[in-house]
């Protein structure tokens, strides 16, 4: 059962906001305009967790979002792929020594492709997605 | 006759409705999405992309909650597509008459339109979620705000063509092969105009798009009714969404572009179903890109009560000034 081949032509996002800036929200949007239009590779943004197969994070994970991110994450059917998007969900970035944060993102569910940038452009998101895809195929061919 | 002469070519009929129904429904899908996506500026997914996102679907996790009841959660899916293939083995296609066409009316079609839509309430409560709870009672509001018009729209055609001396005006063979337009004089037309207009503006509230799609509002209520539903589940509304766009706009090709080209220009029998076909998908293709495709790229969605008043006040008076000009064109005839 070859899952990375739908996965290329269509992937659906859902994203969770962990306590970002809403910077990286910002170009999330950006990144589904028509100017980039992720559509045509069947990139879409769902609303709900269960439809999703690509988790977008964003935020460095403050101590209240620390157990939504986990049922978030567990609600995502498999096989899933996680996305942190921007410098905080990597270190915490400009809050990486804050009395609130629970995180980085890694410290609380796997994460597969990083995204840096405070706020990363849509190019970079895009570009995120691609690799996410090549190690979804390269994790593929490893196993038996 | 013998039940096997009667039974096979019902069983073979359904059989291959059902295999058109769920290709040309995804097929349809992915031709609205590239229509939307032309108008918005953008090259937009490949045509074929319904077809790559059911088989995803298919291949992934179906996830039953635990506060779920499974056996309803699970079977809401299957009976939302399967009452929408129903829907298609009562309605002519092309110039091929409906399979159990001698078994159900316009009427029963009226009915059968709110299986599906019930089945999505269905599922709905039974996913035990608050989100697809409000989704599902908002369905319900749109079931009975939209079916006013749509009943307008509908019994106005069949009780014209029953004053035009014409038999059994219920039945959509007769309607398909009698166009009411013909029995109609100037004001008849312009009410018919009306009706039509009206079953377009329907179209998109039974197919729950945009802008009659305040019960999947991803925005706000994060997909409604569908909210705990994936894998295969989810692919099953998908198709159910395909199947129930296909026959929603045959039924207003079979009452209001009912012509064939077989009936003006004369061919051999195997040519003319063949023409006959894609001229059905051609009518087809129009409804779908001006009551889905172009409606919902140029709306946002409406709230909840708007869609009700919209539906009550402005076309059900639409609908009613519609009947009574073809009820004028029925008393005083052509003038």
């Amino acid at each position: 059962m070859n899952i990375t081949k739908s996965f290329n032509r269509s992937l659906w996002a859902f994203h969770f906001n962990s306590g970002s800036c809403n910077g990286c929200e910002i170009e999330i949007v950006a990144t589904l305009t028509p100017r980039y239009d992720p559509e045509r590779f069947g990139i879409k943004l769902v609303g709900s967790p269960k439809h999703a197969d690509l988790l977008l994070v964003t935020g460095p994970v403050v101590k209240k979002m620390r157990p939504r991110l986990l049922r978030v994450y567990e609600q995502i059917p498999d096989p899933k792929v996680v996305m942190c998007v921007g410098a905080c969900g990597i270190s915490g970035g400009p809050f990486y020594d804050s009395y609130n944060l629970d995180g980085p993102i890694d410290d609380v569910i796997p994460v597969d492709v990083y995204v840096p940038g405070c706020p990363p452009r849509p190019e970079g998101i895009i570009f995120g997605v691609v690799r996410a895809l090549q190690k979804l195929e390269r994790l593929q061919g490893e196993l038996p | 006759m013998s039940p096997a002469t009667t039974l096979l070519p019902a069983v073979a009929g359904t059989i291959a409705i059902s295999a058109f129904g769920i290709l040309a429904g995804l097929l349809f899908l992915g031709i609205d999405r590239k229509f939307a996506a032309h108008m918005q500026a953008r090259i937009g997914p490949p045509i074929r992309q319904p077809f790559i996102d059911t088989m995803k679907l298919l291949r992934k996790e179906s996830v039953v909650p635990d506060n779920a009841i499974p056996w309803l959660f699970n079977f809401a899916p299957i009976l939302a597509l399967a009452s929408s293939i129903t829907i298609l083995l009562y309605l002519p296609i092309g110039s091929l008459m409906p399979v159990l066409g001698a078994y159900g009316d316009l009427v029963l079609i009226m009915y059968l339109l709110t299986v599906p839509a019930l089945a999505m309430v269905a599922g709905g409560f039974a996913s035990g979620s608050p989100y697809a709870t409000v989704g599902a009672q908002r369905e319900m509001v749109t079931m009975m705000a939209y079916e006013f018009p749509l009943a307008i729209a509908i019994i106005a055609i069949a009780w014209r063509l029953s004053m035009a001396g014409i038999a059994y005006p219920f039945s959509l063979a007769t309607i398909a092969t009698n166009p009411f337009w013909g029995v109609m004089g100037p004001l008849g037309i312009i009410g018919g105009i009306i009706l039509l207009l009206i079953l377009a503006w329907v179209t998109p509230a039974e197919l729950s798009r945009v802008p009659f799609d305040s019960q999947e509002a991803e925005t706000e209520l994060a997909g409604g009714l569908l909210v705990e539903y994936s894998g295969r589940n989810l692919a099953l509304f998908y198709l159910a969404q395909g199947v129930r766009t296909i026959a929603m706009a045959a039924i207003a090709v079979a009452v209001f572009l009912p012509w064939n080209i077989s009936t003006f220009v004369a061919m051999s029998p195997a040519l003319a179903l063949a023409v006959d076909f894609l001229f059905f998908l051609a009518k087809v293709l129009l409804v779908v890109f001006v009551s889905v495709s172009l409606i919902r790229v140029s709306m946002a969605r409406f709230k909840i009560t708007q869609i009700v008043s919209v539906y009550w006040i402005w076309f059900g008076g639409l609908g009613i000034l519609g009947l009574l000009l073809i009820v004028l064109d029925a008393t005083f005839g052509v003038w």
